[in-house]
Parts: C-alpha cells; structure tokens; sequence
C-alpha cells in the first residue's frame, strides 16, 4: 500500500478522516486477491493463499496486486473462496496448481474462467450476477470478506470508526441512546430486546461502575453468524461497543468469546491492540475525554454461559449458573453493577444507526422488527453459507432464492430456527415473513440466526431428541424442572425412536414440556422444550408413524427400518 | 505422606511452571479463577489435582470451588489428556448430516469412546457442540485444524497426521 502515516495514534476525528481519505485514496482501483481465511482454511484456503502471494511475486507484481486473508464471503459451500478485486469476480473451489491461470487471466486481464464460477457458468462470474448475492441486503456483513481483519487500516480505510468519531464528538450520550431507541433495533442474541431501552434502563440506574459485555459465546449449534463478524470484521463490534460505552457511560466492558473458535479469539485480540495502539480504544478515544477499554475472556464449555445471568457467574469466576430475573443485568449485572450485554450482531448494528441516523435504520425491515438479519444457512441446503436480508424477507427467498434450493432436488421438509430453543418451520409457511414476532406465532423464533434446513431425508422424531439430549446434557443442574424435565422428555423420545412408544407418550410429552417451559429458572429450561412441542403441532403424522405404524418415514431411526431380505440382522 | 487420600493423582508434579502462571496474571482474585484454570491447563495439558491445591493455597480460592469449576465446564480435565484431541461435531447441522457414522467410525479408528483418552496417550476423543463450520458438516477438529465433509472412511487418514 502506497506511503501513508498510519502508525502513528489518531487523535481527533478530523485526524481519522483524513487517514481515512489517504488510505481510500490509495486502494482505489487496486487489483485485490481476497482469499477468505476462516472458514475456509478448513478446506485448503492457507495452501491457496499461500500459492498466490508466492505467484505474485514470482511474477514480479508484487507492487500491482495485492494477496489479502480475509474473513468469509458468504458463499461457504464453495470453499475455499477468493474474490478478486477491482472486477469483484468470485471464485470458488480453488485450488493451488490453478493459482497461476487465474493471475495472469483474471488478475490482470479481467477474464473470467467458468471452472471457478458459481454453478460453473460464466455468466455468475460476478458478485452482482450470482443469485446468492444480489438477494441478499449486506449491511452488517459490508466489510466481511473486504478487509484483512488483522490490519486495522483495511477497516478504517472502509470507513470503521467513523461512527464513532460521530457519536463521541457530536452527540450527547442520551441522544446516542434516544437514536438506538428510534431505530428499532432489537437484540440479535435471541431474546429480541429493544437495545435501546435496555441502555436506558441500564442509565436509569445508578452504579458505582456501569459494564458493558459482548456476548460471543454463540452456543447454538448450527449459527456461525457472529464468528464471521469477529473473524471477519472485529473492528466493527468494537467500535459498536465503543459506541455503546459512550451511551451508557460505561467505565470497563469485556468480550466473552466461545473458547472453540481459535481465529476469532485471535482477530479480537488482535484488533484490540491496534485499536488501542491506534487511540480508537482506552485513554481519551480520538481526543474526546472518554475512556472504555476492553478485555477477553474465553468460554470454557458450557451452553448455559451463553444466557446472561450464567455468563456474569462464569466472568465472576463462578461456575455458570443462571440466576433469576428480575433484577436484570441492566439493573443488577457484573458484580452487582449495572451492566449492559448485547450479542455480536447486536453491537455491529450500532455504527450503522449513527451513521443513517435511528429513522433511517428504521427504513428497512417490517413494523416490529427493524433493519436487517444475518442467517446461518447450513443442512440440506445447497448454497450453505453466510447472508444477510432485510427483516421481513420470506423463508422461501433464504432457502431457494439465497441457498438455491435442496441438493438433488430433494424434497424441501422444514427449516429448524433458534436451535435448542427453537422450532421447526414446516413447508407450508415458507411465505412467512421473517420477523421476532411472525416467528413466535407458528412455534419456532427468530434465535440468534442458525437455519438448518432439513429435507425427506430427515427424521423430525430424531431431531426433537438430539435437541432434548442436547439441552439434558447442557443443563446446569440447578432447578428440578429443568434437570430432571429434560432427561425425561429424552427418554420418552429415546423410546419412540426405538419403536417403543404409545400414543399416551405423545400426551406426555406435551403436558410435561409445559411443566418444563412453565417452572424452569432459566432461559435454557424455559425454551428446551420448544423443538419438541413445535415438531408435535407441525408434524404430528411422522409421530404417529414412529409410534403407530412403527415406522420412520424418513428412514433414520434404525430400529424402525425394514429388515431387508437376505442381509443378516 | 505417602497415603494421600487422592492416591496417584497426587503424584508428584514440577509446580513450578503454575508458580509462573500465577505471577504473570498476579494480582489472581476470585474473577480470575476460570482464566487461572484455562492458562494452567494450557501449561500442564490437563488440571493436575496438587496444582489446585497449590493454587488454592497461593490465591485463597477455596480448593473446592477450583474443583467445582473444573468438574463443571466441559473444557477442563483433571486427568492428563493425550497429545492431540480429537473433537467431534455433535451440533445440528453436522446431526443431519451423518455425524454418527463418523462417530463410530472414530470411536472404532482409535478404540475409544467420547471423554477417553488412549493409552499411549496419542489421542484424547470428545465430542463439541458446533465449531462454526457447518457449512463443512459434517466436522471434526483435530486440535485446532478443522476437516470438514468428513467421509467415514477417511478417518483413519486424518489421524494418521498426528503422532
Ligand atoms: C440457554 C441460553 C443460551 C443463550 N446463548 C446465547 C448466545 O450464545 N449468544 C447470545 O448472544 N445470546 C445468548 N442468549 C441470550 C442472552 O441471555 C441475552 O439475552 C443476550 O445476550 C442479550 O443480547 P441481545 O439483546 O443483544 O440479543 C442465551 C440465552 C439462553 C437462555
Ligand atoms: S453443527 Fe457441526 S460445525 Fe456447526
């Protein structure tokens, strides 16, 4: 990158600005191999990297292209995935011994090579041309795959950090919080709070110190949202966070990442020493007087830490037990001080509400739910991968318009949302418009954005269990209902899908998943049994065949499968 | 001495390198008890049990509450842990699509179940609830290197790269 000043601390807006301007003035028009280097390294992404920056500069173009490791595209299923700049030409299924054809083909000439196309057709060759993109609204996931997120001049060359020279200079802490207010924005962890008026309440109390905490514990299996945007873009969810210190006025903050994501424990390590260095975070941020730093620490294996009251426990430096609410943790929080916790996606949204202003955020998405949502796109679907769409977007744009429909054109069944605490959407409500509350109606949630798609070759049955086994195993053992509740509800499943079940079982189940939902403590038994009772009102039929007919339609559950003739049992 | 009530998993264990752990996070009060214990296992590999009870004598951290953090959260172990750790996916995306038959296949490919460790003490096995790359599902994790779309029939290779 050509010669700008950027080692040194920036230390009023107008300073951020212009390094902002020198480096956007530099990277324009600059041909750019992006190889993604999360997700993708798991399929050969560092090996494919590798060969290119070796091929540059055995070609002596070391000065003219630049090999950047970034955070994922998108388009998961065909990793490893590059995209080549300035003709925004994506690429995947790439491969080492093709890393020399594609610099000097379309590195430096622009052309397009069908082999790395999306569906192999040269007429996707661009970002703008593939389906899986031009349906998507990517907002929050702007930088995702743009920058190198170990550099933090990628990201203010992108303009991170804006925002917050906006807010720390130009506005009063309470009209940061009456524009979060007006946006709408609600948390994307899974509860669905209005942001805003939990950084009200978090305000409205007094405190001898007031916290802030990322949650990026992420335990829902099957959501990967919020580890693209740390891995991918850490420097955005800082400066939401910074944002939102400034709001509330809070004196430390910390981010509590799932210990099972090495890369982007790094990359917020990273980013959080750069922006220190920087003067973005600690002392005096961009010349304001306000100070907010932050620390990480690292889960140790255990879901429930992901629910609020169990994740202060557990930075405490308690064992990971939920308490109950109220008082909430706005009100009595980290070490009795009132504390604000939000989700990844949730702090990433803020930048974007001071840049647009809380009524322009409000612009997109539908009445009671505002702006725009990340998914996990993952199972039997064929694009899986990583989007973003506008609130109100229909199951059906995700699933076939975004994921290209089921591999082998198998039969669509229904889409799993809000993991463990979620529920099944069947076929029949793939119209529904994606928002917190249409969702709760027929039986699932929003969640924090997972989407596993299942089609005829999934058994709903065995689904219910894994989810019940899952929330028996993760329960932290501290009321009754949900301890004793959840193993039971796995042995009734356990027992259906073993071809042991009666039709009074399905009562049970039903009656003691209230009992489940109505006593337990905490968010995980209160929301445990909703796989269950959502799979029991949307596909009532697949349980009668397991316990009527004794049979699994889907041909999973090996008990029930017809023994065929002539292979020994 | 010799009849110490924890027997063997008392045997004698340089505590030195815990004496480094705790003067590189000094001042270590109660908050610190969880990251005390993941940067002692980092250094021993495990949580060997006479290391918590001098930990618990230089921090005053009761002895019981640091056994009851590490019996509580999944990523701790008081017994040594093999060389490598072979982590299974168990989350949805990799349930639906097969990540039993890859369990078997692995449990059988080192003869040992979930929780276990070999006795050569090449590999410890256990299972985790989603790594993030279940557009790879179904996924295995071999320390921190990920393999994804995992054939049960390739097991035995991706072990293979790890003495
Ligand atoms: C069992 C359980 C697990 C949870 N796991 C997570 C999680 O992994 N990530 C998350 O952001 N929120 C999780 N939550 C929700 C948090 O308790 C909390 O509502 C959220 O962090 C608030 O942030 P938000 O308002 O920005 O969504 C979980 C809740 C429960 C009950
Ligand atoms: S479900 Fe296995 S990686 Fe997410």
């Amino acid at each position: 990158m050509a010669m700008v000043d950027t080692a040194s601390r920036i230390s009023s807006p107008s300073d951020l600005a212009s390094v902002q301007e020198q480096l956007a003035a530099a990277a324009e028009g600059r041909r750019r191999v992006l190889v993604c280097s999360t997700g993708c390294l798991a399929i050969g992404a560092r090996e494919v990297e590798a060969t290119f920056r070796s091929e540059v500069a055995a070609a002596g173009l070391e000065g003219e292209v630049d090999v950047v490791r970034t955070g994922c595209h998108g388009l998961c299923a065909m990793a490893p995935v590059a995209v080549i700049e300035p003709h925004d030409i994506v690429y995947g299924r790439n491969r080492v011994k093709y890393v020399p054809n594609v610099i000097t083909e379309t590195v430096m000439k622009g052309e397009v090579i069908r082999r790395f196309c999306y569906g192999r057709d040269e007429a996707m060759a661009h970002t703008d041309d593939i389906p899986f993109y031009a349906h998507q609204t990517k907002r929050v996931l702007r930088n995702v795959g743009r920058v190198d997120p170990t550099e933090i001049d990628d990201a203010i060359q992108r303009g991170v950090y804006g925002a917050a020279a906006t807010a720390l200079a130009g506005l009063e802490p309470d009209q940061v919080v009456e524009e979060v207010k007006a946006s709408g924005l609600r948390g994307r962890g899974g509860g669905g709070f209005p942001a805003g008026l939990k950084w009200e309440i978090c305000k409205q109390n007094p405190g001898k110190d007031r916290y802030l905490i990322c949650n990026a514990d992420e335990g829902d299996p099957g959501a990967f949202m919020d580890r693209a945007l740390l891995e991918g873009d850490p420097h955005s969810v800082l400066e939401g966070m910074i944002i939102a210190a400034y709001a509330v006025e809070a004196t430390g903050g910390v981010i509590y990442v799932r210990a099972e994501y090495p890369i982007a424990v790094r990359h917020i390590r990273i980013a959080i020493d750069q922006a220190r260095e920087r003067g973005l975070l600690g002392t005096d941020i961009l010349g304001s007087g306000f100070s907010f730093d932050i620390d990480v620490r690292e889960g140790a294996g255990a879901f429930v830490c992901g629910e609020e009251t169990a994740m202060i426990a557990s930075l405490e430096g308690q064992r990971g037990i939920a308490r109950p609410k109220p008082p909430y943790p706005a009100v009595r929080g980290y070490y009795g001080e009132p504390t604000v916790i939000n989700n990844v996606e949730t702090f990433a949204n803020v930048p974007l509400i001071v840049d647009e202003g809380g009524a322009g955020f409000a612009e997109r998405g539908t009445d009671g739910s505002k702006g725009t949502k990340i998914f996990a796109l993952a199972g039997q679907v064929n694009n899986t991968g990583l989007v973003e769409v506008p609130m109100g977007a229909t199951i059906r744009d995700i699933v076939f318009g975004i994921g290209g429909g089921m591999p082998r054109n198998r039969e669509f069944k229904a889409v799993q949302m809000g993991g463990p605490s979620g529920g099944c959407v069947p076929a029949a409500h793939l119209d529904l418009p994606i928002d917190y509350d249409s969702l709760k109606e027929v039986g699932a949630i929003m969640g924090s954005g997972g989407m596993i798609v299942m089609d005829n070759t999934t058994c709903i049955v065995d689904i219910a269990r894994y989810f019940i086994a899952f929330c028996a195993e993760e329960s932290c053992g501290l009321c009754a209902p949900c301890r004793l509740g959840t193993p039971q509800l796995e042995e009734i499943l356990n027992r259906i899908t073993e071809g042991r079940g009666t039709l009074d079982d399905l009562d049970t189940l039903e009656s003691l998943g209230e009992v489940v939902k109505e006593m337990s403590l905490c968010g995980l038994g209160q929301t445990a049994p909703n796989p269950v009772m959502s799979t029991l009102r949307h596909f009532r039929d697949e349980y009668l065949a397991h316990v009527v007919d004794k049979t699994c339609p889907a041909g999973v559950c090996k008990a029930l499968l017809p023994v065929e003739d002539g292979k020994d049992t | 001495m010799d009849a110490h009530p924890m027997g063997d998993a008392m045997a004698a264990v340089d505590l030195g390198p815990a004496h480094a752990v705790l003067e590189r996070m000094a001042p270590v009060d109660h908050g610190h008890a969880i990251p005390l214990l993941q940067n002692i296992q980092d250094t021993y590999g495990y949580l060997p049990p006479s290391v918590l009870l001098e930990l618990s004598d230089e921090t005053g951290i009761p002895a019981a509450h640091l056994f009851g953090l590490a019996t509580f959260y999944a990523q701790f172990h008081l017994e040594e842990h093999g060389r490598h750790t072979v982590r299974v996916c168990r989350g949805t995306a990799c349930h639906v699509r097969g990540r039993q038959v890859i369990q078997e296949a692995i449990d059988e490919e080192l003869g040992i179940e979930p929780g276990e460790t070999t006795e050569d003490r090449r590999f410890s096995l256990e299972t985790v609830a989603c790594v993030g790359t279940c557009f790879l599902a179904p996924v295995v994790m071999v320390d921190n290197d990920y393999f994804g779309k995992v054939d049960p029939k390739k097991v035995g290779d991706i072990v293979a790269g790890y003495e």
